[in-house]
């Protein structure tokens, strides 16, 4: 079947197998960025933002986004520059291995699109569902409070 | 009293030199770049705790359209090895082959396939019929040693390759005991003696990205497997042994992985797609999904009985320290973590009598292995909740207790000669310790001295602390080399075999290699892990990388710093002594200097050319311990038995720190992989040995919601044996919450939790017993 939505603000047009995970379709696609880590929708790595709301695309069925705007970490840098985010993910120290990281991204992006100055706690609350096992999660919440310092002035 | 020097690019928070890469969702793991054709494959596994394979018909499975290899005990040879990544010959036992004739616990590995799809492969499985004896299994580590128990290795070919005890027959996978003075006299000396049981349990490290590993066959015959290992060198060796080739037919590449903890210092998975590679000669690909991952590897669970003696003024007579270890169906390192029990614990305080046991015992419930704290975790969660217990019962405050007894700097304990891999180990004396600095910062940091609110009606609170130690490197047993070369425009390759599994290890290598040579971090491009490309390391394991993979790396930058400094001595018209490198520049005599880019070139196309590079090797007669004090703060729910972490203090001393931020990072992180498994991590398994909770569902880890306050001090020490002062920081952290939250929960509640996590149910059982009793 044929599918059509836009993926990063690009228009796309890709022929799907009906059962296709949209996990598996962007990463057949060459989105690597979206990852695998259970499968089951409990550690949060395979985040994309659909319509800018946190989604699990190993959950959603590729079919499921006909006609939304999904959003993958390769279209959060612009004009060849990092998102603050992704600046700030790097000056907080708050990647290790990096793995969590793509979907650590987008969960703060929808919570800071929604939420332009939020205190620790909702930073918190908005990563919850994002696992990480290198970081303890500290670095990660500095960064997004510091990334939403940084777009505030 | 350390040589405080002044370092240009160490002790910089530079940035993780793979930072943006990560950040921009680049392709650089396993599974992003499996090239066209690639096949998937998958693995069956067993449903019984404890069975002997009767037959296998994978005919139909063969037969399947689009399944290009099976493969079962009846097809690959029997090679015994240990899946362990450790130096050879290991000291973990040869009790595993590829596929066995007998099953030893729910999950043991039966089959495995490879087909054009993952989906086809799982229905490739379903086709394979096998007949099983079902045995009886022996699920209770207690009851694994007493005579007329099921053996869970009844093999004739299991054993050693070191001279170690081991007798499978009895289910002991391992034994080590050591003594130094007479505990029975000491413990007689003392006023008063302490002795109890403590238990700590299975858990799983959790990587977010589970193993995986891609087996190519190449042109000229030979294999690369691309893997998500933290031990790339044992890989290729432990491979080729399983396959029956020779190592230089092997090509190991490690690329970023996510996370490893130790879970990944094991060569689990490698062996099947190489075996399905050789088969279908086709590129195969494996990655466990998550529930197989709970059944990968975990940490040993234990039942740790310590009795100790003190006196009345605080000083320590005698410890006698007695682990007996679980290690599940497979021996892979069971004897070296018992051992740590005894080698990164008891030497932290001065007992002048110690005597430590531990046997090592095979079961039918999931594989242990190796776990960042390696043993450390399960033997300090003993000795520090009862450290505490006698600091009051003789009524001194658990800081002083602790400051009383702890080793100093020039001290060396009897242990470190007593214990090391299996064997004796390596005598050393503490040449840099921070710990009463740790102990004085954390508790001004927790406000220890300050007079607790104890809280009103059902919600009370406590404060906790504890000491650690760990080590870094295996002396005498580990070795890592680098080499660096310079090139047109001044900057340098660095290659090293040592493995960066997200810690940062290329970065921190970078800065020391930048540091020798006087250039920025820039200027040093990192590559590592590349069994064909880069020189041996061991791995990333034992805290190692920083302390001896970063010496080989100064020791290189230094010898091709001096080829610099001879090459721009000629262009500076003086002796190669008076040259000076910083800054990118090589500085001469009278103001002079000349850009590295200028000497690189001089040397590669004009004068005597040559290229500057040099290789080094290091291995390493100490193991110098990191040392940190902990602190925390915690809300106990008297009516619901909920633990609550309020503030969280580590101050850690682990020599210079040549990255604070990552070290800060190391630390953050196993403060709160500690804090889950004291909390909530924990196998639960039905009565026929399966985990029922083998989902991030239902096997709850920490969350960004979970975590308390945590504060982290950095207490510089100079350790003169370490590259710019460095020790390791990786580990020793996550030994600290199972201690120091029962003593906190203690001084909330009056309740001392010996049985670990310290869920809800724990805590209102320890209350109502405590009810009960009064």
């Amino acid at each position: 079947m044929k599918l059509s939505f836009e993926l990063n603000g690009r228009p796309v047009e890709w022929e799907v197998e009906p059962a296709q995970s949209l996990l598996e379709l962007l990463r057949q696609r060459g989105l690597k960025s979206v990852k695998w880590g259970c499968g089951q929708g409990d550690c949060g790595s395979c985040t994309v933002l659909v319509d800018g709301q946190t989604m699990r695309s190993c959950l959603l069925l590729a079919a499921q986004v006909q006609g939304r705007s999904v959003t993958t970490a390769e279209g959060l840098a612009a004009g060849g520059r990092l998102h603050p985010l992704q600046q700030s993910f790097l000056e907080a120290g708050a990647v290790q291995c990096g793995y969590c990281t793509p979907g650590m991204l987008l969960a703060a992006k929808s919570l800071l699109d929604e939420i332009p100055q939020p205190d620790a706690d909702q930073v918190a609350e908005a990563l919850d569902g994002n696992l990480c096992r290198c970081t303890g999660y500290k670095k990660i919440i500095e960064a997004v409070l510091l990334a939403a310092g940084g777009q505030s002035t | 009293m350390s040589p405080r020097r002044r370092f240009s690019v160490v002790g910089r928070s530079v940035d993780k030199l793979d930072g943006p890469a990560l950040v921009s969702g680049a392709p650089v793991f396993c599974e992003d770049n499996l090239p066209a054709g690639c096949l998937w494959a998958r693995i069956l596994t067993s449903p019984h705790a404890h069975a002997r394979i009767l037959s296998i018909d994978s005919s139909r499975a063969e037969a399947l359209e689009g399944v290009h290899a099976v493969l079962h005990h009846g097809n690959v040879p029997r090679v015994m090895r240990t899946t362990a990544g450790q130096g050879a010959p290991e000291p973990s036992p040869y009790d595993f082959t590829t596929f066995d004739d007998k099953v030893r616990f729910v999950g043991d590995r039966v089959a495995a396939v490879a087909a054009e799809t993952a989906e086809l492969a799982r229905r490739a499985l379903e086709l394979i019929k096998v007949e099983y004896q079902v045995l009886e299994p022996v699920l209770d580590p207690q009851r694994a040693l007493e005579a007329g128990a099921p053996v869970v290795h009844d093999e004739p070919d299991a054993r050693v390759v070191i001279p170690v005890p081991y007798e499978p027959q009895r289910n002991l996978a391992a034994h080590v005991d050591m003594a130094v003075g007479d505990v029975e006299a000491g413990l007689a000396e003392a006023e008063l003696v302490f002795e109890h049981r403590y238990d700590c349990h299975y858990a799983q490290h959790v990587p977010i990205e589970p193993h995986c590993a891609l087996a190519e066959p190449q042109p000229d015959g030979r294999l690369r497997i691309t893997t998500s290992t933290q031990v790339p060198f044992h890989v290729r060796r432990i491979v080729a042994q399983a396959l029956g080739e020779p190592v230089g037919r092997l090509h190991v590449v490690k690329p970023r992985i996510g996370g490893g903890f130790g879970a990944k210092q094991e060569v689990l998975i490698e062996d099947v797609v190489a075996w399905l590679a050789r088969r279908s000669g086709r590129p195969v690909y494996l990655r466990l999904n998550r529930r197989e991952e709970f059944l990968s590897r975990t940490r040993h669970p234990m039942t740790v009985r310590l009795r100790t003696g003190v006196k009345r003024d605080g000083t320590l007579t005698a410890v006698d320290l007695d682990i007996l270890s679980n290690t599940g169906a497979y021996g892979s390192h069971g004897l070296t973590v018992a051992c740590n029990c005894g080698s990164k614990v008891l030497p932290l305080y001065r007992w002048p009598h110690i005597r430590f046991n531990a046997d090592v015992v095979y079961t039918n419930l999931p594989v242990a292995g190796a776990y960042r704290g390696y043993g450390a975790t399960q033997a300090a969660f003993a000795m520090e909740i009862q450290m505490d217990e006698m600091a009051r019962a003789i009524g001194m405050d658990p800081v002083d207790f602790r400051r009383l007894n702890h080793i100093r700097r020039g001290e060396t304990s009897p242990v470190f000669a007593a214990l090391g891999e299996g064997g004796e180990g390596t005598p050393q004396s503490i040449g840099s310790i921070g710990l009463d600095r740790c102990l004085t910062l954390g508790a001004r940091a927790i406000g220890w001295r300050r007079r607790l609110r104890r809280g009103r009606g059902y919600l009370r609170r406590g404060r906790g602390m504890a000491c650690l130690m760990q080590g870094s490197s295996i002396p005498q047993v580990d070795m890592g080399s680098a080499s660096i070369k310079m090139n047109d425009d001044g900057s340098f390759n660095l290659l090293v075999g040592a493995t960066d599994l997200g810690t940062g290890s290329d970065t921190i290598l970078a800065q020391i290699a930048a540091e020798t040579l006087g250039v920025e971090v820039g200027a040093v491009q990192v590559f590592s892990s590349d069994t064909d490309l880069t020189p041996f390391d061991v791995g990333a394991y034992a805290s190692s990388t920083t302390y001896l993979s970063g010496e080989a790396v100064r020791r290189a930058a230094a010898d091709v710093a001096r080829q610099i400094r001879r090459v721009a001595a000629a262009l500076l018209d003086c002796r190669p002594a008076q040259v000076k490198l910083a800054a990118g520049r090589a500085h001469g005599p009278g103001g002079k200097s000349v850009e590295l880019e200028r000497v690189a070139c001089y040397s590669l196309y004009e004068r005597d050319q040559v290229q500057i590079a040099a290789f080094a090797s290091h291995t390493t007669k100490k193991s110098p311990p990191p040392f940190s004090a902990h602190f925390a703060e915690v809300e106990v729910d008297t009516q619901t038995g909920q633990v609550r972490v309020l503030r969280y203090v580590a101050a850690v001393d682990c020599g210079t720190a040549i990255n604070p931020k990552q070290a800060t990072g190391q630390i953050e992180g196993a403060v709160v992989n500690g804090l889950s498994y004291a909390l909530c991590e924990e196998y639960l398994f039905d009565e026929r040995g399966r985990m029922r909770n083998d989902s991030l569902r239902e096997y709850k880890i920490f969350s960004a919601r979970d975590i308390p306050e945590i504060e982290t001090i950095l207490v510089p020490s100079y350790e003169a044996t370490g590259p710019y002062g460095a020790k390791s920081v990786s580990e020793i952290c996550i030994n600290g919450p199972l201690p120091v939250l029962s003593n906190a929960i203690y001084d909330a509640v009056g309740v001392r939790l010996r049985r670990a996590p310290y869920t809800p149910e724990r805590v209102l059982e320890a209350l109502d017993a405590q009810g009960a009793g009064e």
